[in-house]
C-alpha cells in the first residue's frame, strides 16, 4: 500500500552496502492501533539508520485486503515479513526493540562492522 | 440410524438450540446436536479422532444441513487433510469448490519469528473472518488451536487472545469445534476449557485385551440434558459414529404376530405357533448340544416364509454351515441364492465389541431383515462382562426397535450352573430356549425345554431333541420314577410298555369273549324256556277251550230235550228233563 526508496543514504556507508542484498518487506498491520502505528514508526526509524535505502517496505492493511493474510501465514499483527533476501523472515511485535529487528532481518552484523 | 430419543418429548421448556451435528449417534445422546452459536471443544490423545469428529461436523453441516462452513488448521494442510478424509467418502475439494467450505492452513513455524515487542492475534482474527464471509459459513474448525502456544512466547497474550476468540465465535454465532489435546491431569494441554464453558467433549482410545475400543464422553454441556455415560465410537470407512448405550426407555413396539421356530415340535411347545415377532430368542447349551441347527431351522423358517434373515456365524465359515446344514435336511444354498439369507461371518477377535455392535447395525441397515440370528454371542466374550452385556443389550434394544426377530445361541460351559448364562443376558431375552445333554446308560442325549417365554402359554415339557435327515425332532421323553429317560434307556421303556400293552389287550379279548360265551348260553337258556312257557301256555289254552265246549254242549242238549218233551212250564216237565240229563 505504501511503498518507498529512502534515498537518505550517507555516502561512505553507501560503498559497504553494494554488497548488501536487497531487503524487500512488508509489514502488516489491521487498522490504525497503537501497536501497528507504532511499528511503522519503529520500522521507519531502523530502515533510515540501518538499510540505507537498500529496502522496499510495502505497508499491508488487513482490514482492507484480509485475503492477503494467508498467503505470508500472518496470525500475529502486526508482523513485518523480510520477503528478500531470502528465506523468508518474521519479525512480530511493534519492533520496539531495534536490536532484536535487526538481528530477526540479519544486518545486525553489517551494522557492527561500521 | 435412528435411537430412541430420550427426553425430547418429555420437555416442555424451551430448549438450548442445536446445531445437529449428524454424526451418527451423537446427535441422540445430546438430544440434537452441539450447542448452536457457540464454542464447544473436542480434546482427547493423540489418534482419540478429534480431527476426524470435526471434520465430520464440517461436511455433515456443509452436505446435509445447508450450514457452509470455515475449517483451520494448524497442524495439517490443505492437501494432507483432503488426502486424510478422502478415504472416509469426504470430498473437501468438491466441497470447497461448491463454495461449501473453505480450508484455511495456518502454518507456524517458531524458528522464522523473531518476536519484538507488543503483538496480538488480530492476523487469525481477519483471516477466520476473511474466511467466514466468503461463504458465509456458520460452523467453524480450529484444529488444533492449541498449536499456536508452541509459536508465541507470550502466553499471557495468547490466553488472552483465545478467550477473545472464543467471545468472537460467540458474537458471531458461529457454531465452533475446537480440538484440544489432552493434558496432564487436565483436559487440555493449555486448559482451554476454562474458556468454553458451553460444552466440552472427552474422546478416548485405549486398548483392552490386545483390542483397541474409542470412547466418548460429554465433560459438561450447560443448559441441556445430556448423557454422561462413555459411550463407544467408532471411525470406519462411513466416518464417526457413536453408539448410545441403550435407549433408557423401554418402549418397544410390541406385535402380536408370531413367527416359527422352524420346528414343528418346538412351535407346538410355544402354543402351536412359535416366537413372537420382533422378539429376542436365545437359545443355550453346551458344546453340541445342537443350537446351531435349530438356528438353522428358524434361518430357513423365515426365508421359507419370503421374509429375509442375516446369520451372522462366529464359529464356522457360509461353506461349512450350509454343507453341515444339508446333513438335517436344511439347504440354506437355495436362501442365500434367492437373497433372503445374508451370512456374514467374521472372526470376534477381529475387532473390539463396538465394532461387531456396529457392523450388526450396518448389515441390519443394509438388508432391513426380518430376523437376525447371531452364532453364537458367547465368542464375543473378549471383553469385559459388562460390556459384553451393555453391548448385547444395545443390540437387542436396537433389533427389538425395529421389530426384528433376533435369535442367539450361547454357549455354556458343561460345569457351570445351566440357567446361568456367561454373559448373563438371560433377563433381557423373551424366549429361552435351553438344551442339555443327558447321560445315562452310556449315551449322551439331548434334551429341550423352554426356561421361559414371555406372554405365551408354553409348554413346561422337557423334549427329546433328536436330529434327523429331516431336521430336528422333538420327542415326549419317558418321564418315570423320578427320571428322564432318553435315548436307548427310553426306547427300551417303550418296549416294555408295548409289551405290556399288548398282553394287556389279550386279556380284555379274552375277557370279552367270554363274555360273550356266557350271553350266548344265558340267551340259549331264556330261549328254551320261551318254548317250555309257549308249550304249556299251548296246552293249559286248550284245555279251557274244551272246558268251554262241554259246558256250551251240555247247555244246548238241555235245550234240545226241553223241546222234544213239549214238557209244560211246570215243576213236573222240568224235574223230568233234569232227571234225563243226569
Amino acid at each position: 500500500m505504501k511503498s518507498g526508496r529512502n534515498g537518505l543514504s550517507k555516502h561512505k556507508k553507501a560503498n559497504s552496502r553494494e554488497r548488501e542484498q536487497f531487503f524487500d518487506l512488508r509489514l502488516y498491520v489491521a487498522g490504525q492501533t497503537p501497536k501497528s502505528l507504532a511499528a511503522l514508526t519503529n520500522l521507519k526509524k531502523i530502515c533510515t539508520n540501518h538499510l540505507d535505502g537498500q529496502y522496499r517496505l510495502h505497508v499491508i492493511d488487513l482490514l482492507q485486503t484480509p485475503q492477503l493474510a494467508q498467503g505470508d501465514q500472518i496470525l500475529a499483527i502486526p508482523t513485518l515479513v523480510r520477503k528478500l533476501p531470502q528465506p523468508i523472515r518474521k519479525i512480530i511485535g511493534d519492533l520496539s526493540d531495534t536490536e532484536r529487528v535487526l538481528v530477526g532481518l540479519n544486518v545486525r552484523q553489517n551494522a557492527e562492522i561500521k | 440410524m435412528r435411537y430412541n430419543r430420550n427426553g425430547e418429548t418429555s420437555r416442555s421448556a424451551p430448549q438450548l438450540e442445536k446445531s445437529p451435528t449428524g454424526v451418527t449417534g451423537f446427535d441422540e445422546v445430546t438430544n440434537g446436536g452441539l450447542p448452536k452459536g457457540r464454542p464447544s471443544i473436542v480434546c482427547g490423545g493423540p489418534g482419540c479422532g478429534k480431527t476426524m469428529f470435526a471434520l465430520e461436523f464440517l461436511v455433515r453441516g456443509a452436505t446435509e444441513f445447508n450450514e457452509p462452513g470455515v475449517l483451520m488448521t494448524f497442524e495439517e494442510t490443505a492437501d494432507e487433510m483432503t488426502k486424510n478424509v478422502a478415504s472416509l467418502g469426504f470430498d473437501l475439494k468438491d466441497l470447497a469448490a461448491k463454495k461449501k467450505l473453505v480450508m484455511d492452513y495456518v502454518r507456524i513455524e517458531p524458528s522464522e519469528i523473531q518476536e519484538t515487542g507488543e503483538y496480538d492475534l488480530e492476523g487469525l482474527f481477519i483471516r477466520l473472518q476473511h474466511a467466514v464471509d466468503s461463504i458465509g459459513a456458520k460452523r467453524v474448525v480450529l484444529d488444533t488451536l492449541e498449536a499456536v502456544f508452541s509459536g508465541f512466547s507470550n502466553t499471557g497474550m495468547l490466553r488472552a487472545e483465545i478467550r477473545r476468540l472464543f467471545r468472537w465465535l460467540k458474537d458471531r454465532g458461529l457454531t465452533a469445534v475446537v480440538t484440544a489435546e489432552k493434558g496432564e491431569g487436565a483436559l487440555t494441554r493449555y486448559g482451554l476449557e476454562e474458556y468454553v464453558s458451553d460444552c466440552v467433549i472427552f474422546l478416548d482410545h485405549r486398548i483392552n485385551e490386545q483390542l483397541s475400543t474409542r470412547r466418548m464422553r460429554i465433560v459438561k454441556y450447560r443448559g441441556s440434558s445430556h448423557g454422561t455415560n462413555e459411550y463407544p465410537f467408532l471411525i470406519d470407512e462411513s466416518g464417526f459414529s457413536v453408539l448410545p448405550s441403550t435407549s433408557m426407555r423401554l418402549d418397544h413396539v410390541v406385535s402380536t404376530e408370531r413367527i416359527s421356530s422352524g420346528v414343528k415340535d418346538l412351535d407346538a411347545m410355544l402354543e402351536g405357533e412359535g416366537f413372537y415377532k420382533g422378539s429376542s430368542v436365545m437359545v443355550t447349551g453346551t458344546a453340541g448340544s445342537g443350537k446351531t441347527s435349530l438356528a438353522a431351522h428358524f434361518a430357513d423358517q423365515v426365508c421359507r416364509d419370503g421374509k429375509s434373515c442375516l446369520y451372522v456365524a462366529f464359529e464356522e465359515s457360509p461353506a461349512q454351515m450350509t454343507r453341515n446344514m444339508l446333513s438335517i435336511g436344511i439347504d440354506l444354498d437355495k436362501h442365500i441364492k434367492k437373497g433372503l439369507l445374508h451370512f456374514e461371518a467374521w472372526r470376534p477377535t477381529q475387532s473390539g465389541l463396538e465394532m461387531h455392535l456396529l457392523n450388526v447395525h450396518k448389515l441390519v441397515e443394509r438388508y432391513k431383515p426380518d430376523a437376525v440370528v447371531i452364532d453364537p454371542i458367547t465368542n464375543l466374550m473378549t471383553g469385559n462382562a459388562n460390556e459384553v452385556h451393555s453391548m448385547l443389550m444395545r443390540l437387542m434394544d436396537f433389533l427389538k426397535g425395529r421389530q426384528v426377530t433376533s435369535y442367539f445361541t450361547t454357549l455354556t460351559n458343561g460345569g457351570q450352573a445351566i440357567e446361568q448364562t456367561e454373559v448373563g443376558v438371560s433377563s433381557l431375552v423373551d424366549t429361552w430356549i435351553l438344551l442339555r445333554d443327558i447321560e445315562l446308560n452310556g449315551e449322551r442325549n439331548r434334551c429341550l425345554y423352554l426356561l421361559k417365554s414371555r406372554g405365551m402359554a408354553h409348554s413346561n415339557q422337557v423334549r427329546e431333541f433328536v436330529m434327523t435327515k429331516n431336521g430336528v425332532v422333538l420327542l415326549p421323553a419317558y418321564v418315570g420314577s423320578g427320571t428322564v429317560l432318553t435315548g436307548s434307556a427310553r426306547l427300551a421303556q417303550e418296549a416294555r410298555e408295548r409289551a405290556e400293552e399288548s398282553s394287556r389287550a389279550f386279556e380284555t379279548d379274552q375277557r370279552r369273549r367270554e363274555l360273550q360265551r356266557k350271553r350266548e348260553a344265558l340267551e340259549s337258556q331264556i330261549a328254551l324256556l320261551r318254548s317250555q312257557f309257549a308249550e304249556e301256555e299251548d296246552r293249559f289254552s286248550r284245555l279251557i277251550q274244551k272246558d268251554e265246549e262241554c259246558e256250551r254242549r251240555l247247555a244246548e242238549d238241555e235245550a234240545a230235550m226241553e223241546k222234544l218233551r213239549k214238557v209244560d212250564s211246570s215243576g213236573n216237565g222240568r224235574t223230568m228233563s233234569a232227571g234225563s240229563g243226569s
